[in-house]
């Protein structure tokens, strides 16, 4: 039962993990080949991080047809249906801090804050990124990006990247609450921009809501819950990761993935 | 509201000063030593044109790294000389074997590595340069592993006789680099038999000049060409030697 009511998380961790397996495995070169900046898909599909292919367009105003391509269906696929689910089934980032969640929600330092970092500090942090990488002419969030850094950590086994693994940590666990992903992380806030149209949606049923607050206190980016109490309908707030751990702790079946009701309501 | 944005504000750059310095602290040359001075440079994999077009253009996917049969290239690490996450390698370590079909290239998504490179002796890695004092063909014994180990034997790499004049009647057969043709794989480095290698890969940046492109070379097949074209009439001025004898000075 209590795995059946945590689906969602195990579904996630399976396509995290196996991912990066995906990525260090030689014997699966065949399947996924690369990493998370870009990869190759069965040897033949080409796949790259559009926040990246942005950075490099800005860098070198040169259009790269087939770099253009390959970033292009990774942005559709998100832009239309997944949203901002990178963050939370894909990026290797989520399973450091959402340990540190884990541990915060269950142990005595919830109230610790020590900076006290607004949600749309990542919004500033991408654009001052962006305007960067026209001055430098180099890709400058992929040359220190925390995710690249992690990612590669795993798939090459760089022992140093761990100490950057431990920063994140400590800095959500001491910090603040979320500090590295819903406040700074400018790949977040890039998803979070493009995601605005994507078709997967949770939705909220007022009616079967008992007002217990659960969903609120386990959401990363608690402000996309902002209708729980008032009405009934899609959370529409492109910041929700759709990790689904929301769905997962209601007790009343109140909330739940809502994507073929969405293509229903469209006609 | 304001003060909540230049606060943040500082937060943001105290944070990113922070972050900042760990990358950076590791990036100045230090020392002296040659195994010292190894890790303040670093070869590019082939297919590098420069190091700043490089720089914009590499997403760091390491889909390089993954297409090289022999290992050659990692990406580099956090205290690395070389850019975070970028593709190099070490000849002494494992050099560049260049497969003829250079599948490093064709395996890069972006222009990072040059897809207009196709043959092996197009590649611009490094180059060699041999330390003559810890060579031992220069001792006067015979040692050709470097020539042999060089794909491009008698072209990037030649045995030159020499008197030896200490003995003065052996000849000494010592290796010698044609930049023309010396592309910097590092196969020689990594066969030299001395303790530190006497042959050394050194980015091109490191030790080329470059020539005005006016002189013609008759020995590069091809090169000629550029004289067909070329206006070889003279220009005489029959007046000049008048006009100087009648110009004041005299
Ligand atoms: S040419 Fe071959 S050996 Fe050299 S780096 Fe490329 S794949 Fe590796
Ligand atoms: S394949 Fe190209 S983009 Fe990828 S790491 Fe190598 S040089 Fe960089
Ligand atoms: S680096 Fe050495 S082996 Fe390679 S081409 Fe030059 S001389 Fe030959
Ligand atoms: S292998 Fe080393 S010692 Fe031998 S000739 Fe070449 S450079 Fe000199």
């Amino acid at each position: 039962m209590k795995i059946l009511k945590n689906k969602y998380l195990i579904l996630r961790r399976f396509i995290q993990l196996g991912l990066l397996a995906l990525f260090i495995l030689p014997s699966a070169d065949f399947i996924l080949k690369g990493n998370l900046s870009s990869s190759l898909l069965f040897n033949s599909i080409s796949l790259s991080d559009p926040f990246a292919y942005l950075q490099i367009f800005l860098a070198t105003f040169t259009l790269n047809v087939g770099l253009f391509i390959s970033a292009f269906l990774v942005f559709i696929i998100y832009a239309l249906f997944l949203g901002r689910a990178f963050c939370s089934f894909v990026c290797p980032v989520n399973l450091i801090t959402n340990l540190a969640d884990f541990i915060k929600q269950n142990t005595s330092f919830k109230s610790s804050k020590l900076t006290n970092f607004k949600q749309n500090t990542r919004y500033f942090i991408l654009f001052s990124i962006l305007i960067l990488c026209l001055i430098a002419n180099e890709p400058v969030f992929e040359k220190y990006s925390h995710i690249g850094i992690i990612t590669r950590g795993i798939i090459f086994m760089q022992t140093s990247a761990i100490f950057v693994a431990i920063i994140i940590f400590l800095l959500d666990l001491f910090v603040q609450r979320n500090l590295v992903c819903s406040h700074l992380c400018p790949l977040g806030a890039f998803y979070s921009l493009i995601s605005k149209f994507a078709m997967l949606k949770v939705s909220y049923d007022l009616n079967k809501c008992t007002k217990c607050m659960k969903c609120k206190m386990i959401c990363p980016e608690a402000q996309v819950l902002s209708l729980i109490t008032k009405y009934s309908g899609n959370v529409s707030n492109s910041e929700c990761i759709k990790c689904a751990r929301c769905i997962e702790v209601c007790d009343d079946d109140a909330l739940n993935f809502n994507l073929i009701n969405f293509l229903k309501g469209k006609k | 509201m304001r003060r909540q944005f230049f606060t943040n504000t500082i937060k943001i750059l105290a944070v990113g000063v922070g972050t900042f310095s760990i990358f950076k602290l590791n990036d100045t040359p230090k020392s002296e030593s040659k195994i010292e001075l190894k890790k303040s440079f670093f070869l590019r994999p082939p297919g590098v044109v420069s190091e700043k077009h490089f720089l914009a253009n590499c997403i760091r996917c390491a889909k390089c790294v993954k297409a090289c049969p022999y290992n050659t290239l990692s990406l580099a690490k956090i205290g690395e000389f070389a850019s975070l996450g970028t593709p190099k390698f070490s000849a002494n370590e494992i050099p560049c074997y260049l497969c003829d079909d250079l599948p490093c290239i064709k395996a890069c998504p972006t222009d990072a590595l040059d897809k207009s490179i196709d043959k092996i002796s197009l590649v611009n890695i490094g180059r060699a340069i041999v330390d003559e004092s810890s060579c031992v063909a220069h001792f006067g014994i015979q040692c050709d592993a470097c020539y042999r180990a060089c794909p491009f034997i008698d072209k990037a790499l030649k045995l030159e006789y020499k008197r030896n004049e200490r003995t003065k009647k052996h000849a000494m057969l010592v290796p010698k680099v044609d930049y023309d043709y010396c592309v910097g794989c590092g196969l020689c480095e990594k066969v030299c038999i001395t303790k530190k290698p006497a042959i050394v890969i050194l980015p091109t940046s490191f030790i080329l000049g470059e020539r005005n492109d006016n002189y013609v070379k008759g020995w590069v097949s091809g090169d000629d060409e550029r004289l067909k074209h070329i206006d070889t009439s003279k220009k005489h001025d029959e007046k000049k030697a008048i006009n100087y004898l009648n110009d004041g000075e005299f």
